[in-house]
């Protein structure tokens, strides 16, 4: 007999539906002033709707611990990408010091 | 497969070899079960999508900084795109993974016309995408959105705005045509470079989806081996999950005005 865990339909089903409200939302969110929570509302919506994908169309949920590490530290990766390059460029002189190019 | 075979012969029971069926014909050789060698597989995969999640990772702090650097920019910019689009081709994409999966399922659970039919209904689906992004490219080609010599840039005033060449008043960062023109054009960089390859990624996932939907048809997956169904599936998630962060990125800048 296979050991290879087999989600019922229901389960794609509903976190296809789950997925569309969520993009629906995004959209509707966009057209609401949120200052500067626009892009953070937008991309919790992303992470929200990524890690479904991850989890249930990727089965991550029912997989080894060693294939959720793996996962895990792809966005760990990314995040140290993003943190240490932040980083230089935030601290490349005072604020306002160095103006980006073509200003 | 020979294999199999022979590496039954020289195994004693102590060694644990010896099952109480045959091997798989798909087991290979330097693996004990198929669950093991299926194991192996998934996340061989995953330290490939690892790579592939660092690859568009750059790409998204390019984003970021410019966006930083040149906001006003990349609100007209995004602005002058349209939504429609852009979300019909989210549905698109998103419906395409639901039918990968339900393949993926139909492989799990022995029904191969199932599995064959979702995997042509993922490949309709991706296509459709690729369609509807043509159709996109097409419209940027005939704005001058496209960077280059012929690049071309008006701010487009929303409905109600007053139609003024410089930004209003009291604006920290105003900035003149020029400067929109050419901001505006790392924005478009970003959008062509960022969807191209996710592009690039859905033609290479739907020559792989004929690939595997041959194989499929000539009955060579059942529940115990279908790897090829399966990594591909994890691929083709994967593609949709970059969609799923472009979509607001790059169509949903600042459309609150």
């Amino acid at each position: 007999m296979s050991s290879v865990h087999v989600s019922p339909l229901s389960t794609y089903l509903s976190i296809f539906a789950a997925l569309m409200v969520l993009s629906a939302i995004t959209v509707g969110a966009a057209f609401v002033n949120l200052g500067s929570f626009n892009p953070v509302v937008a991309l919790a919506i992303a992470v929200i709707k990524a890690t479904l994908v991850i989890l249930f169309f990727m089965h991550v949920k029912y997989s080894s611990r060693l294939t959720k590490i793996t996962v895990v530290m792809s966005f760990f990766f990314v995040a140290i990408l993003f943190a240490e390059t932040f980083i230089d460029y935030a601290t490349r002189g005072m604020p306002g010091d160095i103006p980006p190019p073509l200003r | 497969m020979s294999n199999g075979n022979a590496h039954a012969e020289g195994a004693s029971p102590a060694h644990g070899h010896d099952h109480a069926h045959a091997h798989h014909p798909a087991l290979q050789h330097h693996f004990d079960t198929m669950s093991q060698q299926r194991e192996a597989g998934v996340l061989g995969m995953w330290v490939f999508l690892l790579t592939e999640v660092l690859f568009f990772g750059g790409l998204f702090f390019a984003y970021a900084i410019y966006r930083s650097w040149y906001y006003d920019a990349f609100a007209a910019a995004s602005a002058s795109i349209e939504i429609l689009p852009g979300l019909i081709n989210t549905v698109v994409l998103i419906g395409s993974s639901l039918t990968m999966a339900l393949s993926v399922r139909a492989a799990q659970t022995n029904q191969r016309k199932a599995t064959v039919n979702w995997l042509i209904a993922t490949i309709i689906l991706g296509t459709v995408f690729l369609g509807i992004k043509v159709y996109e490219y097409a419209d940027k080609f005939a704005h001058n959105h496209v960077p280059g010599a012929s690049f071309q840039f008006a701010h487009v005033p929303a409905p109600g705005e007053p139609h003024v060449e410089e930004p209003a008043a009291g604006h920290v960062t105003t900035m003149g045509h020029d400067e929109i023109e050419r901001t505006t054009q790392i924005f478009f960089s970003l959008y062509f470079t960022m969807t191209g390859l996710h592009a690039v990624h859905m033609i290479v996932g739907i020559v792989i989806l004929f690939i595997i939907t041959w194989m499929a048809h000539k009955g060579r997956f059942d529940s115990e081996w279908h790897a090829p169904v399966e990594m591909t599936g994890l691929y083709w998630h994967f593609v949709d999950i970059v969609w799923i962060f472009l979509f607001p990125l790059l169509y949903l800048v600042e459309r609150h005005n």
